[in-house]
């Protein structure tokens, strides 16, 4: 249903307040790419890595690590080793391919969209980043850049629109502010969290 | 005295590797930023960064230990304290976040001051007084102290006397921060509607993005360095 305001104006608040409004989930397929592109590894390290950093609260099943693999391998994005033994049942090393290596090279060069609700794929950006040795301070302040441009967007929507369309601004206005934050104290701990995740 | 002058138009107001210590602590380390005619820019940064002092440099109030700092192709910052006293009067506006006001004069006593220190008549001036009350939506409080009115009140008196002698620039420092969201929203908007009508300058600095989403862009300072967000806006 298309919001009405009480001015009687059709509020645009579908078409330029939230654009492309989609629940983020997790980039599972490009957060275990990204942690190929540190060193090959099986599928266990991978779970246990995305589980210490991505995944608080909410572990990744082993199931979706080895589908997951799967589909990668069938793209041509990750290469399968061979079956080796191990403990357990026989396990296999995954390597990143050069196709890989390049899609998660765009992922991180590409700011998000500045929209509500982004903090896990900011995180998860900000900490591959560093543990790639790529420049995280760069993707902080394009980022921000981003997120300043939206805001700017916004509150020309909020001067310029019925009542309803300023609140619904507002809401997300608030909200990116919130990650501004979170990207302005992130900026000032980059140099801790570099320390902490190179570490590990 | 003579003045350098730019050999060719530029922008209104520019820092030019600009450097400003306190004691031993650097404030401003090579720290540039060139602003044009009618442009609303926002300085963001962490406290301490030197963004106030940056402010201050273009305004003419401090001068810099190093580099420069140009205004309508005017060198400023080797202007003698009474050459740039009277620049800060005639072309320059302010807005602080605290104590700009006399609170023992009226709203429109505050309004008239800047034009009867720059020697304007007293009926003029206090014409004019009334007029920006009035664009501010003050009209009703010109008698009142300002000592009695609320922040939100006091700063839009305060943008009233910023914009009262038709300055080039105006410079706001935290202009919002004793303010509540919504009261410092309506500053703010006065604050940019009327400059934009006017063709003033506005430079902001501010820690808050809501106030900098106003502006027309914004730049950050990081250890007293300027660094505009959006150079390399691809990382690749």
């Amino acid at each position: 249903m298309v919001p009405v305001s009480s001015e009687g104006r059709v509020s645009r608040y579908a078409s330029r307040i939230y654009p492309r409004y989609i629940v983020i989930v997790m980039t599972v397929p490009l957060t275990l790419l990204g942690l190929l592109d540190r060193e090959p590894s099986y599928g266990y390290d991978l779970k246990r890595d995305y589980d210490t950093y991505f995944g608080k609260g909410k572990p990744l099943p082993f199931g979706q690590v080895y589908s997951t693999l799967g589909r990668l391998a069938r793209d041509g994005k990750v290469a399968a080793g061979p079956s080796e033994p191990g403990d357990g049942p026989d396990r296999k090393r995954y390597a990143i391919t050069p196709l890989g290596r390049q899609e998660v090279e765009a992922w991180l060069a590409e700011p998000a969209a500045a929209e509500p609700f982004l903090q896990t794929v900011l995180f998860t950006k900000v900490v591959l980043a560093l543990m790639l040795g790529r420049d995280a301070q760069r993707f902080l302040d394009v980022q921000r850049a981003t997120h300043m441009r939206r805001m700017r967007e916004l509150s020309e929507i909020k001067r310029d629109g019925a009542l309803v369309d300023a609140l619904l601004a507002d809401h997300a206005l608030f909200h990116l502010e919130a990650d501004l934050r979170w990207i302005d104290v992130t900026t000032a701990r980059l140099g801790a969290l570099a320390e902490t995740v190179r570490r590990a | 005295m003579t003045i350098d002058a730019l050999p060719m138009a530029g922008p209104l107001l520019e820092a030019r590797s600009v450097e400003r210590s306190y004691g031993r602590t650097p404030a401003l380390r090579e720290a540039s930023l060139s602003v044009t005619a009618g442009e609303v820019l926002a300085i963001m940064g962490p406290s301490g960064s030197g963004k106030s002092t940056l402010l201050h440099c273009l305004a003419g109030i401090f001068t810099p230990d190093a580099g420069e700092v140009w205004f309508d192709g005017r060198r400023l910052d080797t202007l003698g304290d009474a050459r740039r006293s009277e620049l800060r009067r005639t072309a320059f506006g302010f807005v602080f976040q605290f104590g700009q006001l006399v609170p023992e004069l009226t709203a429109a006593d505050n309004v008239a001051l800047p034009l009867l220190l720059g020697r304007t008549g007293r009926r003029q001036a206090y014409r004019r007084a009334g007029d920006w009350l009035r664009r501010l939506e003050l009209e009703d409080l010109a008698g009142r102290r300002t000592g009695e009115l609320s922040g939100g009140q006091a700063q839009r008196v305060a943008v009233a006397r910023a914009l009262v002698t038709g300055p080039k620039v105006i410079f706001a420092d935290e202009p919002t921060g004793a303010l509540d969201s919504l009261t410092g929203e309506k500053v703010m908007e006065l604050l940019v509607g009327l400059a934009r009508q006017e063709g003033t300058t506005v430079i902001v600095v501010t820690h808050d993005a809501r106030v900098a989403a106003c502006a027309d862009r914004e730049v950050m300072v990081r250890d007293g360095r300027v660094t505009d967000p959006y150079a390399g806006e691809v990382l690749r």
